[in-house]
């Protein structure tokens, strides 16, 4: 048994709210980099160049690179070997307030879904935890827009409706969005499990880097397919039309029922922010 | 094309617009977006003075990031405009004159355009830190309680925007991934 203060989970939660804001992650700068040299729209290549040039922007002055700093949405692979010395949920929460409030990012967290009323702090967080063999604890703050979030779609299609009618349902998808979701959008899909696992499936997939496909070829070949259909709708850069319209998309799926095919798209944009550490 | 536009103004000043040209906005312009909005039609409705003037007006739909010390304004990109869809024409109908945001437009907010003469202009969803180097100085004039949501008064030098939709019925969104598959 390994014992982990609730302090450094704070800590290490709030540094990652900071850094998920103002840093985009790797792979998905280099996904914005490769489209901008490859778009042949000129309108939309100009674009795409004044996307990238907002990330030097951001990284001069220290600032957010998008003003929509998120819902903290944080996900922990917790080792069963670790015993954490104080309130876990209370910790991440504390690691979200401290981040949000000293990194000068956005409070968009309302308490209540309906009678609204802004939290102030950007808390609660809204945690993901995973059990994993071990005694290791990665944390990962995945700061979420809802201008993209609005844009997600879920459907219980009929097992009759098979690959086609899950390629469509996610074109249609990215159709209905258009220009609002922020284009050049990235795509979390999930496929099976229940109502509920495939929402968390599609949320999941926003998590795995761009250039990292589906382990499983078919699925593979499937991510392939739905992102040069979708590059081949037109919508472009800010929907001003274009090339680049998805920048990436991965699909997670799991076993599911014998009466159902339950798909979930969420719908990400070209800040498709995480930040990891593992303690 | 690309245009100098200076705030306020005319249905005359935008008249030269269409979808697609940039625009270089200079002046004031207040930022508003959901519940702002709400707040603004609940004056009207009760004859209470509002905020601004809206006679030729610019409004951004915006909610900052807060501003670090020293600085004007954090990170400033355009929320989805879609959402203020039904408040819109009123306001365009008492004269404001340039929407800014991104996002598609409902037909009654594209009807209030053309009959007033006014523009619906996009700033660059998700470039936050972009946007904000434009702003030179910025005021909370009304709702401090909103937070990111209180109406501010901005002055802008050459924030650069794209026209979505013009006042004699163009829209960008439709006319743009048109023009670029029918070269395809």
């Amino acid at each position: 048994m390994r014992t982990i203060s609730a302090q450094a989970i704070t800590d290490t939660v709030a540094r990652l709210c900071i850094e998920a804001n103002t840093r985009l992650p790797q792979d998905v700068q280099a996904a914005l980099d490769k489209a901008r040299q490859e778009e042949p729209w000129p309108l939309a290549k100009n674009t795409l160049d004044l996307l990238w040039s907002n990330l030097s922007a951001a990284k001069e002055k220290g600032l957010p690179i998008c003003q929509d700093t998120g819902m903290a949405c944080v996900f922990v692979e917790l080792g069963t070997d670790v015993h954490i010395d104080g309130s876990f949920e209370a910790a991440i929460h504390e690691g979200v307030r401290r981040g949000y409030t000293d990194g000068y990012l956005r409070k968009s967290i309302v308490a209540d879904p309906l009678r609204r009323g802004n939290t102030g702090d950007n808390t609660p967080a809204a945690i993901t935890v995973h059990l994993v063999d071990g005694d290791g604890c990665t944390i990962t703050v995945a700061p979420k827009g809802f201008g993209s979030e609005n844009m997600s779609r879920i459907a219980m299609l009929k097992p009759a409706d098979g690959v086609e009618g899950f390629k469509q349902f996610v074109i249609d998808t990215v159709k209905q969005a258009g220009s609002n979701p922020c284009p050049p959008i990235v795509l979390g899909i999930g496929v099976g499990g229940s109502f509920d696992k495939v929402a968390y499936l599609a949320k999941k997939a926003l998590l795995r880097p761009l250039d990292i496909p589906n382990p499983d070829p078919y699925y593979a070949d499937l991510e392939r397919e739905l992102l040069s259909a979708i590059n081949e709708l037109g919508i472009g850069p800010q929907g001003f039309g274009g090339q680049t319209t998805c920048l990436g998309l991965a699909i997670e799926q799991m076993p599911t029922h014998v009466a159902g095919l339950p798909v979930a798209v969420n719908v990400s944009c070209h800040v498709t922010r995480r930040a990891s550490a593992t303690l | 094309m690309q245009y100098r536009i200076t705030t306020p103004c005319t249905a005359a000043d935008l008249a030269p617009l269409k979808a697609g040209d940039t625009v270089l906005l200079s002046g004031v312009v207040y930022t508003a977006r959901d519940q702002a909005h709400k707040r603004i039609l609940e004056a009207l409705d009760k004859g209470e003075p509002l905020p601004f003037d809206l006679e030729g007006s610019a409004i951004y739909y915006v909610g900052p990031t807060p501003e670090r010390p020293g600085e004007v304004i954090g990170s400033a990109g355009p929320t989805t405009s879609g959402r203020m869809d039904a408040m819109s024409p009123r306001l365009l109908d008492l004269g404001n004159k340039i929407m800014i945001g991104k996002g598609k437009r409902d037909a009654a907010v594209k009807e209030a355009v053309v009959r007033n003469g006014a523009v619906y202009l996009a700033a660059l969803g998700g470039a936050g830190a972009l946007m904000a180097k434009s702003v030179q100085t910025l005021e909370v004039i009304a709702w401090p309680d909103l937070g990111c949501e209180a109406v501010r008064r901005l002055t802008v030098q050459d924030m650069p925007l794209t026209v979505i939709l013009d006042a004699h019925g163009g829209d960008l969104y439709l006319e743009g991934p048109a023009a670029y598959l029918e070269q395809c």
